[in-house]
């Protein structure tokens, strides 16, 4: 069967998309890099919008970029403390 | 009016910058343009000898900004052509030897009595390829079909953009029909989907481009090659004429055919 292909031709999976696929996912990454003190700067002003919502704990933030085979995303894990009432248009009455 | 100032670059290394603007120099001027091509590699110069000029260089742009000659005195005609000038390179000087105001001033002054500037840019993404954008208005990147050529391409066409150059257009080098055809190389569309620039010109691997390098003559000038053709072919798109894109298939041997060959080598 497989000589019949390489003589028919048909060569869905030659190295050529091998190489498509490793370079996209090589791009995506390249594309997405990020310096440190970009990414410093985005943890500070992400603090200041939060903490006009809630209190956070500002030591146990962590911000990075997750990246796996196919895309990249920006991922965020931040301890809450309490929400601040009234913070927003929504009053809570009780 | 002026010249159009064109940088060729790539990032990588060996994928074909000198040969492609030694012959879209040459099939400019052949085409009627006053072409002035600047190896702007300082300290690696390699455009002398792929243009067949070598033995006729005896000052450089380096000269020229220093105030060691007058700029007429440092361009190398070309005799084979009308209009094809060479602006040698320092070869024992470093990059740092220029600045990029100074690769401005130096374009400026050329601008008036051309209608074509080339830079030939050397690869890497530092001083040396910055002092060569910053004369440019227009870019060439060229790639090859695979991984490392593309992803520096793809790099360099970012810093190309942030650096307001327009407009930036590939070059596919060394493409082989035939592997495309056999899903064993990068195709055309691969490459333009990722690096999403447009297209000006795909030459096809060809050993005329080794038998010209080797002769010091341009392809483009003389031999009747595939190679040739696409360089021809680039240098009218680039004056803003109308060329469809070669087919290449027809240099690749007919499919069937070579799967057969392909498939009595292998026993």
């Amino acid at each position: 069967m497989g000589f019949l292909k390489s003589f028919f031709g048909g060569s869905s999976s030659g190295s050529g998309q091998t190489a498509k696929n490793r370079l996209r996912i090589v791009l995506v990454h390249d594309r997405t890099d990020i310096s440190p003190q970009l990414l410093e700067d985005l943890r500070r002003e992400m603090i200041g919008v939060l903490t006009k919502y809630m209190d956070i704990d500002t030591s146990k933030i962590e911000l990075d970029l997750d990246r796996d085979e196919q895309a990249v995303a920006l991922v965020a894990n931040v301890p809450v403390l309490r929400i601040k009432r009234g913070s927003g248009t929504w009053v809570e009455d009780n | 009016m002026g010249a159009r100032v064109i940088v060729t670059t790539s990032g990588k290394g060996g994928v074909g910058k000198t040969t492609s603007t030694a012959n879209i120099a040459a099939a400019l001027a052949k085409f009627g343009q006053k072409v002035v091509a600047i190896d702007a590699d300082v300290g690696l110069r390699n455009l002398d000898v792929v243009m067949g000029l070598e033995n006729r260089v005896v000052f450089n742009f380096i000269d020229v900004i220093e105030g060691n000659c007058r700029l007429n005195q440092a361009l190398v005609k070309d005799k084979r052509v009308p209009n094809l000038y060479l602006l040698p390179a320092a070869q024992t000087r470093t990059k740092d030897a220029v600045n990029p105001e100074q690769m401005v001033a130096l374009c400026e002054q050329l601008k008036p009595d051309f209608d074509f500037i080339l830079l030939d840019c050397p690869a890497g993404i530092e001083g040396g390829f910055k002092n060569a954008a910053a004369g440019a208005d227009e870019a060439l990147v060229v790639t090859t079909p695979e991984i490392p050529a593309v992803r520096d391409a793809d790099r360099i066409i970012g810093m190309l953009e942030s650096m307001g150059k327009s407009p930036i257009r590939l070059i596919i080098n060394r493409l082989r029909p035939n592997m495309v055809q056999d899903g064993d190389m990068l195709a055309q569309e691969d490459i333009l989907d990722v690096l999403s620039i447009p297209l000006i010109g795909i030459v096809p691997e060809d050993e005329s481009v080794i038998k010209s390098a080797n002769n010091g003559e341009p392809m483009t000038m003389s031999l009747d090659s595939p190679a040739a053709q696409a360089y021809l072919n680039i240098a009218e798109r680039i004056m803003g004429r109308d060329v469809p894109l070669m087919d290449l298939q027809a240099y690749a041997t007919h499919g069937f055919l070579r799967r057969i060959k392909k498939f009595f080598k292998r026993r």
